[in-house]
């Protein structure tokens, strides 16, 4: 059949997305040179890829390694492209789904971690509820007055948004989180 | 590797490297932040500098000399608005995977982040538009990230790379370190031989075909002469039909008897219908761009797809396949190639039977038909005569970007690879005359054409001042129609024929404008008179300005509208002004 019996189109072709989005946490090897992360979230922000949450840090300072978690979002297909995408940067050693490994070895997900710190202010009977909260979260006070106290709190993303929520109404004042930090579990390097 | 022997000057290094890496030509423009540089040129005869007129003709002469030649392109440029011209070359070059270094100066490192004079962050700016870039801080690491640029801009998927040099940097002394001293980056180390497996069950899938078709692309031409040979060979043992992107035309001869023609947007019917109706694709060395594959859904859907490629994330991109086979084409074709011919005693091209009957059949259709006239030239005709003149010369080709450029593809016949140079990717108007420069001064005694529109040509024109300057006799042969004939073609078929700015209201004298410069002007608007005047063009040898005066409204068939698979193809004889107005509806023009 030719086009024009059966016309729609355009210049471009825009597809519909028919695979669901998935979380994936990435772990990314690079060498710790200048500009290996505006490589990496330029990489994110051209191509439109999600950034969920991103982490960095040198690992290994004798052989200038830093090691990049992130956290994204996208479809399969969308992601095993962001993952080939990674590979291609030239500082970058080696990309890692912890996700789709974690699966592999029969687990739901790597162990991922997140640090906060969560400055709660006030005075009276709303620091002793505040403290007995703090308690069952196990978060650790780093500093405090009369009138404030800093938690130190460390967990799944989960349990921080959980400890940020309930703090809310008993004087929330700041909130500080390092995104996520992952691993896989068993005796297995990356 | 210590004591003085090595001691250099940062623009000393810059040279040494250069012609420790293999570079005889280099194309740029002095400022500011690269005259300790220029004046190291200056002082040594090696290294031949081509002096462009804009810093965008120097990367497409790059482009067009790595093409032609197959090594690396060098282009040389200064701090600020040099290195900001640069960017329409290097994101070409990245789209096509040529292989560029770019050399850029700095302000001097002490006045980065001052907004200093001709200052640009141009790592910042580079970063997405080239394969890697560097600046560079310490005269001591210099020669070993110049080393390192040449490896990385071709190895691999080839690409373009900056190398950004504060002045400073080039004023201070340091040690050179000879390429085989240099050491490389670990991380980037790209797999070039293919997995063994992968290659069996390619070569298996494809002894089971019935309707098998060959795919080829730019990467056959990029892997070198050899894996042009072996895709020949490959076909010859085979059997099977051939097709090919933009970019892989030349690697597999237009005169070879399994050659489809360009398959896409504007490819061959008989390229389209195999590729829709196919059992087993093997793409070689080419990255399903939305040009060639049209509707996604409806891109060959009854296929099993073998993707022969050296960057992993080309595979599963856009269409997933069934056996991707990482590594360098030339590589891979080799054990495939040996492979097949271990098996073949088993093979009998005969179950192809049918599969040639049906491609017979599309080929009978006659895509490429135009109405021919005595009174004024085609512009397809123009370049059928171009072609019937040139094609026992030593010929090189290069095209600015628009319908003239799809008019080439369909018309020249391409026999060798890295004779066709052409922006693919990107579409850059202004890239082929630039280009054209930079494959004459790789091959001085050779014909070299850029195909033109005129509007495309007037984007790079200033270039003329530069092949006059270096007696460079490049040909410009416009197929003057006095239109944006590609924008124009689009309007009509998605705005309803509101020909919003695509008609050029005044138009240089192209004849006059050639002899402004000190070229040669030749105008021709008479079909009789067309071959007269191609041969009085190719025997000056000087550069020359042809313009060629064709049929205004002619447009450029068959055509796969966008959205639309490749069996639904606008075909020339149905393309009545009617159906082209209608060929898509308002659903549809409301999407871009």
């Amino acid at each position: 059949m030719n086009a024009h019996l059966q016309p729609t189109g355009s210049a471009y072709f825009i597809a519909k997305e028919t695979q669901v989005a998935e979380s994936h946490t990435l772990s990314v090897l690079v060498d710790n040179e200048p500009g290996v992360l505006a490589r990496v979230i330029g990489l994110f922000s051209g191509r439109g890829y999600n950034i969920e949450s991103l982490t960095v840090s040198e690992t290994e300072h004798e052989s200038h390694l830093s090691r990049i978690t992130i956290v994204t979002r996208g479809t399969p297909s969308v992601l095993e492209q962001i993952k080939s995408q990674l590979e291609r940067i030239v500082p970058v050693h080696r990309v890692v789904d912890l996700t789709v490994r974690a699966k592999t070895m029969g687990q739901e997900r790597p162990i991922e971690r997140e640090v906060a710190l969560v400055k709660v202010t006030g005075s009276g009977e709303m620091r002793a509820e505040t403290l007995r909260l703090a308690d069952a979260f196990h978060a650790k006070v780093v500093d405090a007055t009369v009138d404030h106290f800093i938690f130190e709190i460390t967990g799944k993303s989960s349990k921080v948004d959980q400890f940020v929520a309930v703090m809310k109404p008993l004087g929330l004042s700041e909130v500080c989180r390092t995104g996520i930090a992952a691993m896989n579990r068993g005796p297995q390097g990356m | 590797m210590s004591g003085t022997e090595n001691q250099m000057t940062g623009a000393e290094i810059v040279l040494q490297a250069l012609k420790d890496n293999g570079v005889e030509h280099i194309f740029g423009y002095p400022g500011g932040a690269v005259l300790p540089i220029y004046d190291e040129i200056f002082q040594q005869d090696d290294i031949e500098h081509i002096l462009v007129r804009h810093e965008q003709g120097a990367g497409h002469m790059a482009e067009g000399y790595a093409r032609s030649t197959g090594k690396v392109g060098v282009m040389l440029v200064t701090s600020g608005p040099g290195a900001t011209n640069a960017v329409t070359p290097l994101q070409d070059a990245l789209m096509d995977s040529i292989p560029l270094v770019c050399l850029t100066g700095q302000v001097p490192t002490t006045l980065i982040g001052s907004d200093a004079f001709q200052e640009c962050d141009t790592v910042g700016i580079t970063r997405p538009c080239t394969k890697h870039n560097w600046l560079v801080k310490d005269v001591n690491d210099l020669a070993r990230i110049i080393h390192e640029a040449f490896r990385v801009a071709q190895s691999g998927r080839p690409g373009p790379v900056v190398v950004d040099i504060p002045k400073d940097v080039q004023f201070a002394t340091g040690t050179y370190t000879p390429p085989s001293a240099a050491p490389a980056q670990k991380s980037y180390q790209p797999k070039v031989s293919g997995d063994a497996r992968a290659i069996e069950a390619a070569v298996s899938l494809m002894k089971g075909a019935r309707r098998p078709i060959i795919y080829s692309g730019g990467g056959v031409v990029n892997s070198g002469p050899e894996a042009s040979r072996l895709l020949r060979e490959l076909v010859e043992i085979t059997g099977f039909p051939i097709t090919s992107t933009l970019m892989g035309l030349g690697a597999y001869p237009a005169s070879g008897k399994n050659w489809l023609g360009m398959l896409g947007m504007h490819g061959s019917y008989e390229a389209n219908m195999a590729m829709h109706d196919c059992d087993v694709m093997v793409c070689i060395g080419a990255r399903f761009d939305d040009r060639i594959t049209g509707r996604l859904n409806a891109f060959s859907p009854n296929s099993k797809k073998i993707h022969i490629d050296i960057d992993p994330s080309s595979i599963n991109k856009n269409v997933r396949v069934d056996v991707p086979i990482l590594g360098d084409v030339g590589n891979v074709l080799e054990d495939m190639v040996r492979l097949w011919r271990a098996g073949a005693k088993d093979y009998d091209k005969a179950v192809q039977g049918d599969w040639w009957t049906s491609i017979a059949k599309w080929r009978a259709r006659n895509s490429f038909a135009y109405k021919h006239s005595d009174d004024v030239i085609m512009p397809q005709y123009a370049i059928q005569r171009l072609y019937e003149l040139t094609k026992d010369r030593d010929t090189y080709i290069t095209t600015e970007v628009g319908q003239h450029q799809m008019w080439a593809a369909q018309f020249f016949g391409f026999e060798q690879p890295n004779r066709w140079m052409t922006s693919g990717g990107l579409g850059t108007m202004g890239y082929g005359f630039p280009a054209a420069i930079g494959v004459q001064v790789a091959h001085r005694d050779s014909l070299v054409i850029d195909i033109a529109g005129d509007a495309s040509i007037q984007m790079c024109i200033q270039e003329m001042s530069c092949a006059v300057q270096y007696n460079l006799p490049v040909k410009i042969f416009i197929l003057n129609n006095q239109y944006m004939g590609m924008v124009r073609q689009w309007q009509q078929l998605l705005h309803g024929n509101r020909l919003s700015n695509s008609y050029t209201e005044a138009m240089p004298d192209f004849v006059k404008l050639a002899e402004a410069y000190g070229g040669v002007g030749i105008a021709c608007d008479k079909p009789g008179d067309l071959d007269g005047a191609i041969q009085e063009m190719i025997d000056v040898k000087r550069p020359v300005i042809f313009d060629c005066r064709v049929a205004n409204l002619a447009n450029c068939f068959p055509m796969i509208p966008s959205g639309k698979a490749h069996n639904e193809m606008l075909l020339p004889d149905e393309a009545t002004d009617e159906a082209v107005a209608n060929a898509i509806d308002a659903k549809g023009r409301q999407l871009v």
